[in-house]
C-alpha cells in the first residue's frame, strides 16, 4: 500500500515537471513563427465592473482594430487603480511590460521612460496626430524632449456648489476671493457645512492650495518653484498657505475633513450637507448622467471657477488640471510597429466616442458642435478652449519622494500642526534636496 | 511502512517540497530583502550599491522613529489587553449561562476581513454621522472629537479596532488551553476549599503559563508588524500621527519609489520582531515544564 502511494507521489512530481517543460516549448512556438499572427498585450485599469462605459468603448475599438487589421489580435488584461500601479512596477523590474498600457504623466512617467522601457511616440504626433491634442496636453508626458505616452483624459478642476444651498440663503456664486469668504462665513453661521473636503486622500486638499498659490503669486510661481528655477519660499507662496489656515480657522471645510477619503467627502456633497466641492471634472457625470445620483440633486449642481484674489496676479481662466492617463507603447515590444498604429487608432477613436458615451472628456479636441451634451459639459468644454494655462497637479509634477513629503505637508498645513513659513521651507528642502 | 519510512531519501523526498516552498517564499526573499536595502534604487531603474547609507539615513529619519514607537506603543496595548482576554476567558470557561454563545460571538470580528472592519470602524468614527458622535452629541457634548483627523487621539482610535478584531482569536486560545486543564485538580482545589480567586491565580494561571508565553509573543510580534487596519483607515495620517513601521516601509517603497529605503525598514522590522520574540523568551524562561 505504502508503496504503491510512494510510486504515485514520484508519478505526480514527474507528470509536473514534464507540464512544467511541456507548457514552455509549445509558448516558444508560437511566437516563433507568429510573423503572420500577431497578439498585442494589452493592460488597462477599465474594468467591466466599474468602469463599464469605459470598458464597452475599449471593446468596441479593439474589435474595429482587429477587423482593420486581421493578422493582428488584441489581448487585454484589466486590473484595479491600485492593482494596476503595483504590477506595472513589477513588470517594469522584470523588464516584461505589454506591449501597450496605461501610465501617468511626468512624476509616474519619469523612471520608466528614464530606464528606456517605454517607446517615444513622437513619430505619431509628427504623422498628424499633433493637431488632434488640444495644445498642452502632450507635454507632461514628455522628457527630454520626447513623447513617450499619449493622453487619453483631460481634466479640469472646478468648484462644484449646490445652488439649492446657494439660493437659500441667497448667495451668488463668488467671482473674488473676498466674495468667496463672505459666501463661507455666510454657510458657517447658518450652521451649513461650506466646503466638502476629504483631505486623508491629501491630494485634494492639495489642489486648494494650489489655486490659491496660482491666485495670489501667478501661474508661474509655484512651477518655477516645483522645478527649481524659482523658490518655495517665495511670499506668494506662504501667503497662500495662510489663506489655506485661515479658511480652516472660519470652519470652512467640514468637520473632520483630515480623516476622510475622497469619497466620504463627496458623499457629504451629495447629500446635500456641504453646499461646495473642489474637484476634477472626472466627477461630471456623477452630476450630470449617472442614474445612481437622484435627479433633484444633480439639477442643483452648478459650477465656478476658483475666484481671483484681489491684489494677486492669477488668472480666473487658469486652471488646475492635466491629463489623467495615457498610452504607452513597451520599448521591448516585438511588434513595436503595430502597437504604435494600435495607440494611434485608439486615441482618435477614444476621442470620438469619449465624451457622449462615457463622460470622459479625452485630451484630444471635441467638437461640441455636433454632439448632444448635458449643458454643464458643454460649459466645461468651452471653459477648456478658453483656458489662459493649465497647472499640472502639484503631486504630479513633483518627483514621487517630494510628491509623498508635498502631500503630508498638505495635511499638516490644513490640520495646523504647522506655520506656513515651515510649509514653504520644508517644501524647498525637500524639492532640492531631490532633485 | 518502517523500511519505506526510515530511507533516509524518502523523508528527505517527502520534506523537500515544504523545504522548496518555505525556502522559495521565505528566506530567498529575506535575503533580497537584505540586498537591497544597501541599494539606491526605484524600483525599476538601475541599482547602484551605497552599503549602508540608508540604515544611517534610517537611524536619522525621525518619522521612522515616531513610526517604532507607534509599533511599540501598539505591542504594548495588546499585551495589557491579553490580560483582559484571559478574565473573559476563564469566566467562559467556568460554568457560566451561554458560555457557548458567547465564545462564538467573541470569535465574529475574527471572521471578518480586516477591510471590512476597517469600513466599519470608519462608519463608527465618522465626524459628522458616525455612531460614536452622534451618540455624544446625544449625550450633549458640544464638539465632538474629530476621532481620525485629530493628530493627539488618531492613533488610539485605531489601537481599539485592532484590539478588538484579535480578542477572539486569543479568547479561543486561551478558552481551549483552560478546558485542557484535567478536572481532577480543579475538583481537589475545590475540596482543599479554595475559592474561585484561588483556583484561577493558583492553579489555573501557572498551569496555562505555556500558553500565556506564546500568546505574548504573538501579540508583540503582530503589533510590530501590524498593516492593514491603518493602512485602510488612515493611511497612517494625519501627517505621520498614525504611522507604523509597515506602514511606513509601504508608503517608502510603493509611494516614493524608494525600494532600497523601503527595503531597509522592512529588514530593521525583521531584526525588532527576532529581537523582541529572544527578548520575551528569555524574561520569561522558566526551568519546569507543566506536565499534567
Amino acid at each position: 500500500m505504502i508503496k504503491k502511494a510512494h510510486t504515485i507521489v514520484w508519478m505526480v512530481i514527474f507528470m509536473l515537471v514534464l507540464a512544467g517543460c511541456s507548457e514552455k516549448t509549445t509558448e516558444k512556438g508560437s511566437t516563433e513563427k507568429g510573423d503572420e499572427k500577431i497578439t498585442l498585450t494589452f493592460m488597462h485599469l477599465w474594468p467591466a465592473g466599474s468602469s463599464k462605459q469605459h470598458n464597452m468603448i475599449v471593446n468596441e475599438i479593439i474589435k474595429e482594430f482587429e477587423e482593420q487589421n486581421p493578422n493582428v489580435k488584441v489581448k487585454q488584461e484589466i486590473l484595479e487603480n491600485e492593482q494596476y500601479k503595483n504590477k506595472l512596477k513589477v513588470l517594469g523590474a522584470s523588464n516584461e511590460l505589454p506591449d501597450i498600457g496605461m501610465t501617468w504623466a511626468a512624476g509616474f512617467l519619469e523612471p520608466y521612460a528614464k530606464g528606456g522601457l517605454f517607446a517615444p511616440l513622437d513619430d505619431l504626433l509628427d504623422g498628424g496626430l499633433r493637431n488632434n491634442f488640444v495644445s498642452g496636453t502632450t507635454e507632461p508626458y514628455a522628457l527630454d524632449g520626447k513623447t513617450y505616452a499619449l493622453p487619453l483624459e483631460l481634466n479640469i478642476t472646478p468648484i462644484y456648489y449646490n445652488k439649492g444651498i446657494f439660493e437659500k440663503y441667497n448667495l451668488e456664486a463668488p467671482k473674488t476671493y473676498e466674495e468667496f469668504k463672505r459666501v463661507v462665513q455666510v454657510l458657517v453661521d447658518n450652521g451649513v457645512a461650506p466646503i466638502a473636503l476629504g483631505n486623508k486622500d491629501r491630494w485634494t486638499g492639495s489642489m486648494w492650495y494650489m489655486y490659491l498659490a496660482d491666485r495670489i503669486g501667478g501661474a508661474d510661481t509655484l512651477k518655477n518653484a516645483i522645478n527649481g528655477s524659482g523658490t518655495f519660499e517665495d511670499p506668494s507662496l506662504v501667503q497662500a498657505a495662510e489663506e489655506i489656515q485661515q479658511l480652516v480657522k472660519m470652519k470652512a471645510f467640514i468637520k473632520g475633513f483630515n480623516g476622510l477619503s475622497n469619497d466620504e467627502a463627496k458623499a457629504e456633497f451629495t447629500n446635500e450637507k456641504a453646499a461646495m466641492y473642489l474637484m476634477g471634472t472626472w466627477d461630471l457625470p456623477q452630476f450630470t448622467t449617472n442614474e445612481d445620483v437622484p435627479k433633484e440633486f444633480r439639477e442643483k449642481v452648478g459650477f465656478f471657477k476658483f475666484p481671483t484674489v484681489e491684489g494677486g496676479k492669477g488668472n480666473i481662466d487658469s486652471w488646475v488640471g492635466g491629463p489623467g492617463v495615457g498610452l504607452f507603447v513597451s520599448e521591448n515590444s516585438k511588434h513595436k510597429e503595430e502597437a504604435k498604429q494600435f495607440v494611434k487608432f485608439f486615441v482618435e477613436k477614444w476621442g470620438e466616442r469619449s465624451v457622449t458615451r462615457a463622460g470622459v472628456i479625452p485630451a484630444t479636441k471635441v467638437n461640441t458642435e455636433n454632439v448632444d451634451l448635458p449643458q454643464m459639459y458643454i460649459d466645461v468644454l468651452n471653459e477648456l478652449a478658453n483656458a489662459s494655462n493649465i497647472t499640472l497637479f502639484a503631486d504630479v509634477q513633483m518627483n514621487p519622494e517630494a510628491a509623498q513629503t508635498h502631500l503630508n505637508l498638505i495635511q499638516s498645513l490644513f490640520g495646523e500642526s504647522i506655520t506656513p513659513e515651515q510649509f514653504a521651507k520644508q517644501h524647498q528642502e525637500v524639492l532640492s534636496s531631490t532633485r | 511502512m518502517d523500511k519505506v519510512m526510515s530511507d533516509k531519501r524518502v523523508i528527505a523526498l517527502y520534506v523537500l517540497p515544504a523545504l522548496l516552498l518555505i525556502v522559495i517564499l521565505v528566506y530567498i526573499p529575506i535575503i533580497m530583502t537584505g540586498y537591497y536595502s544597501l541599494m539606491k534604487w526605484d524600483g525599476i531603474g538601475e541599482r547602484t550599491f551605497i552599503a549602508l547609507d540608508n540604515y544611517r539615513q534610517l537611524l536619522k529619519d525621525n518619522m521612522f522613529w515616531k513610526s517604532v514607537y507607534h509599533s511599540f506603543l501598539l505591542a504594548v496595548f495588546s499585551v495589557f489587553s491579553l490580560g483582559g482576554y484571559l478574565v473573559v476567558s476563564l469566566i467562559l470557561a467556568g460554568k457560566v449561562k451561554g458560555a457557548n454563545i458567547l465564545r462564538k460571538i467573541y470569535l465574529i470580528p475574527m471572521l471578518l476581513s480586516s477591510v471590512a472592519i476597517a469600513q466599519l470602524w470608519l462608519r463608527i468614527y465618522h465626524p459628522s454621522n458616525g455612531m460614536l458622535n452622534q451618540l455624544l452629541s446625544f449625550l450633549g457634548v458640544e464638539d465632538t472629537p474629530n476621532w481620525l483627523a485629530d493628530p493627539s487621539i488618531v492613533l488610539y482610535s485605531v489601537f481599539i479596532p485592532i484590539i478588538w478584531q484579535y480578542a477572539g482569536f486569543y479568547i479561543l486560545i486561551y478558552y481551549a488551553a483552560l478546558k485542557n486543564i484535567p478536572s481532577s485538580i480543579i475538583e481537589a482545589a475545590i475540596i482543599d476549599g479554595a475559592n474561585p480567586w484561588q483556583l484561577a491565580y493558583k492553579i489555573k494561571l501557572p498551569l496555562i503559563a505555556g500558553v500565556i508565553k506564546v500568546t505574548v509573543v504573538l501579540a508583540v510580534v503582530g503589533s510590530l508588524k501590524y498593516f492593514d487596519l491603518i493602512y485602510v483607515m488612515t493611511g497612517g495620517g494625519p501627517d505621520g500621527a498614525s504611522e507604523v513601521i509597515a506602514s511606513y516601509m509601504y508608503q517608502k517603497a510603493f509611494r516614493s519609489f524608494n525600494f532600497g529605503y523601503g527595503s531597509a525598514i522592512a529588514f530593521s522590522l525583521l531584526i525588532l520582531c527576532i529581537a523582541a520574540t529572544w527578548l520575551i523568551r528569555k524574561l520569561t524562561h522558566t526551568e519546569e515544564e507543566v506536565q499534567y
